[in-house]
């Protein structure tokens, strides 16, 4: 068989992190609000209404812009994007076309055979999210449609990459990256359950070697980096067994199925949509005026490259760790929070419960970094006992559990069950030897040089300590007893 | 500048506009007189005239971010030809 290569480009939407919608002083963050409790006027297009441009949604479009390393259009322009649906009360969408905001930027991040790779961006634009449409309650299908303007004119960027993503697992790592750039410089939460990012992908197949393009098609209803990777590896096969079995293919719009794992053509697109775009005469055009575009420049907070990079100088943590750290601002921002009161020197120490304990728990519990209730100046502190020999590895896992449950102080939870490490060596002397008594043929055996058999004696210590023998001093009063 | 009925067809299936085969001569002869009106501004050579996107020579008429909740969405429900409960109500729409 012949080798092809998968060539992608996403199309991303963003919503943009402000307070009120982009046309009109709606609030936003309607998710999960009684429908149409957000909507005004405007933003349900009723006669007569003007809209009017909010500055905090154009600087946000600017720092995505910034981080991206594109061109800023000095002057751009907003269109009309004309097309009946009940989801657009305008029957027109607010966006722009033939001159967005910003071209030609660049994201570069790492593979995970530590390669980089970078991506260029085509363009960003700026628009209006639609409304949502329901078109059933619980399981029970409607025989009409339900309209909720909510989420109408809510502020999107849409962020087009070029066609150089070249496999599943490129894409993935592009859409993390993508969203921690976003999330760091504070342009967006990125909640995809809340769909405040959205990707659709443009998938082509070739043969390796070959320059030209293949027939793409596009994908749509990918809801989590996990669909866009699934989706675009069951793409690509389609695509290749149809070339392989000469087939033609056609660009079309298909949708994925995340229960079925396939995509299917969606039919009803196929008729090529004409959306008659033309600058829209109740706008003013938008111009990235220099002295604006700098003070936007030095009020961007630290990208996650620099801080990855600051993290590994300030608090000496493998690159390993701080590309977990960074991976979500939020949880930078915990670590560093946490980092203040656990002392730079215990940061190790810190960052292993975190990246184990700490996102254990909150993948396993689906939780929010802002939900976790566990606060982090307690977690630093419970990193600084470990490291004082207070509480041995083990131990600070149960009590990392408690603080879970409780949400109170490592210090308080220590103190109330007694949980602290037992360093005390008349007490510890007491333990080994009635665990060397115990473990008569271990002890032998690591008399006469088998090293490894210490275990069973440790083992024995921390059960009758209850995992409170401090396992240091453990480990050196066994040698001790048996003269090794 | 030729406009077929086809065309006609075409931009009424855009605008929604259910037209009778009347109506389709009546505006494919209107379009064509547009069209043509149209055609003898491309004659002037406007290569180096960038193009008008807005009038006002105004730019950036901004909004600061304040939310201010217009507090009576019932009304715009009422407006609505259908409702239901607080929704909206339309025919069926499936992609």
């Amino acid at each position: 068989m012949k080798q092809y290569e998968m060539v992608v480009g996403l199309e991303v939407h963003v919503q943009l992190g402000t307070k009120t919608k982009l046309f009109c002083s709606c609030p936003t963050g309607a998710f999960g609000a009684v429908a149409n409790t957000h909507v005004c006027p405007v933003c349900t297009g009723q006669p007569g209404v003007l809209p009017v441009l909010n500055r905090a949604a154009v600087e946000l479009a600017f720092r995505a812009a910034l981080s991206l390393e594109c061109e800023l259009a000095e002057v751009s322009i907003f269109a009309r994007k004309n097309y009946f649906y009940p989801d657009l009360p305008k029957a027109y969408q607010i966006s722009q076309y033939e001159q967005p905001f910003a071209t030609r930027g660049r994201l570069e991040f790492a593979l995970k055979d530590g390669s980089s790779k970078s991506v260029g961006i085509h363009r960003i634009h700026m628009e209006e999210d639609a409304g949502k449409l329901l078109h059933a309650i619980g399981s029970e299908e409607l025989d009409h449609s339900l309209v909720d303007f909510n989420r109408g004119g809510t502020p999107l960027i849409e962020i087009v990459s070029e066609p150089e993503i070249r496999g599943s697992e490129e894409a993935y790592a592009y859409l993390n990256a993508l969203k921690a750039v976003l999330q760091f410089a504070g342009v967006s939460r990125c909640d995809m359950e809340k769909g405040e990012m959205r990707c659709d992908a443009n998938i082509s197949v070739r043969e390796k070697g070959e320059t030209r393009f293949g027939v793409r098609s596009e994908i749509k209803n990918l809801n989590s980096f996990k669909n866009v990777r699934d989706a675009l590896e069951f793409e690509f096969r389609r695509q290749v067994e149809a070339v392989e079995a000469g087939q033609r293919l056609i660009q079309e719009t298909r949708l994925w199925d995340a229960a079925r794992q396939a995509t299917f053509s969606m039919r009803s697109k196929e008729e090529a949509h004409d959306y008659r775009y033309f600058p829209d005469p109740d706008l003013l055009p938008l111009a990235a005026e220099a002295e604006w575009i700098s003070r936007v420049k030095s009020g961007l907070p630290e990208g996650p490259v620099a801080r990855r990079s600051r993290l590994i100088k300030d608090f000496r943590l493998s690159s390993y760790d701080c590309e977990v750290l960074t991976s979500d601002r939020a949880l930078a921002d915990y670590f560093e929070a946490a980092a203040a009161s656990s002392g730079a020197e215990s940061a190790k120490t810190l960052a292993n419960l975190m990246t184990t304990e700490l996102l254990g728990r909150i993948n396993a519990e689906r939780v929010e970094i802002a939900d976790v209730p566990i606060a982090a100046p307690h977690l630093g502190r419970l990193a600084a006992l470990v490291d004082k020999g207070v509480l041995s590895s083990k131990l600070a896992k149960d009590v990392f559990a408690k603080m879970w449950e409780t949400r109170r102080a490592a210090e308080d939870l220590v103190a109330e069950l007694g949980l602290s490490q037992v360093s005390d060596e008349g007490q510890v002397k007491l333990w080994v030897e009635e665990a060397i008594k115990a473990n008569a043929r271990a002890a032998e055996d690591v008399k006469a040089g088998k090293d490894r058999a210490i275990g069973a004696i440790v083992g024995a210590v921390m059960k009758l300590s209850k995992g409170k023998a401090n396992p240091a001093l453990v480990n050196r009063l066994i040698k001790e007893a048996l003269g090794c | 500048m030729a406009i077929e009925e086809e065309d006609v067809r075409k931009i009424a299936k855009l605008a929604r506009l259910d037209l009778g085969p009347e109506e389709i001569k009546l505006f494919q002869s209107q379009l064509v007189k547009i069209l043509d009106s149209m055609a003898e501004l491309s004659a002037l050579d406007t290569d180096k005239v960038p193009p008008t996107n807005s009038v006002l020579g105004a730019v950036n008429r901004l909004r600061e971010d304040e939310p201010k909740p217009f507090g009576e969405p019932e009304r715009l429900l009422d407006n609505a030809p259908e409702r239901e409960g607080p929704y909206f109500k339309v025919p069926k729409v499936i992609e």
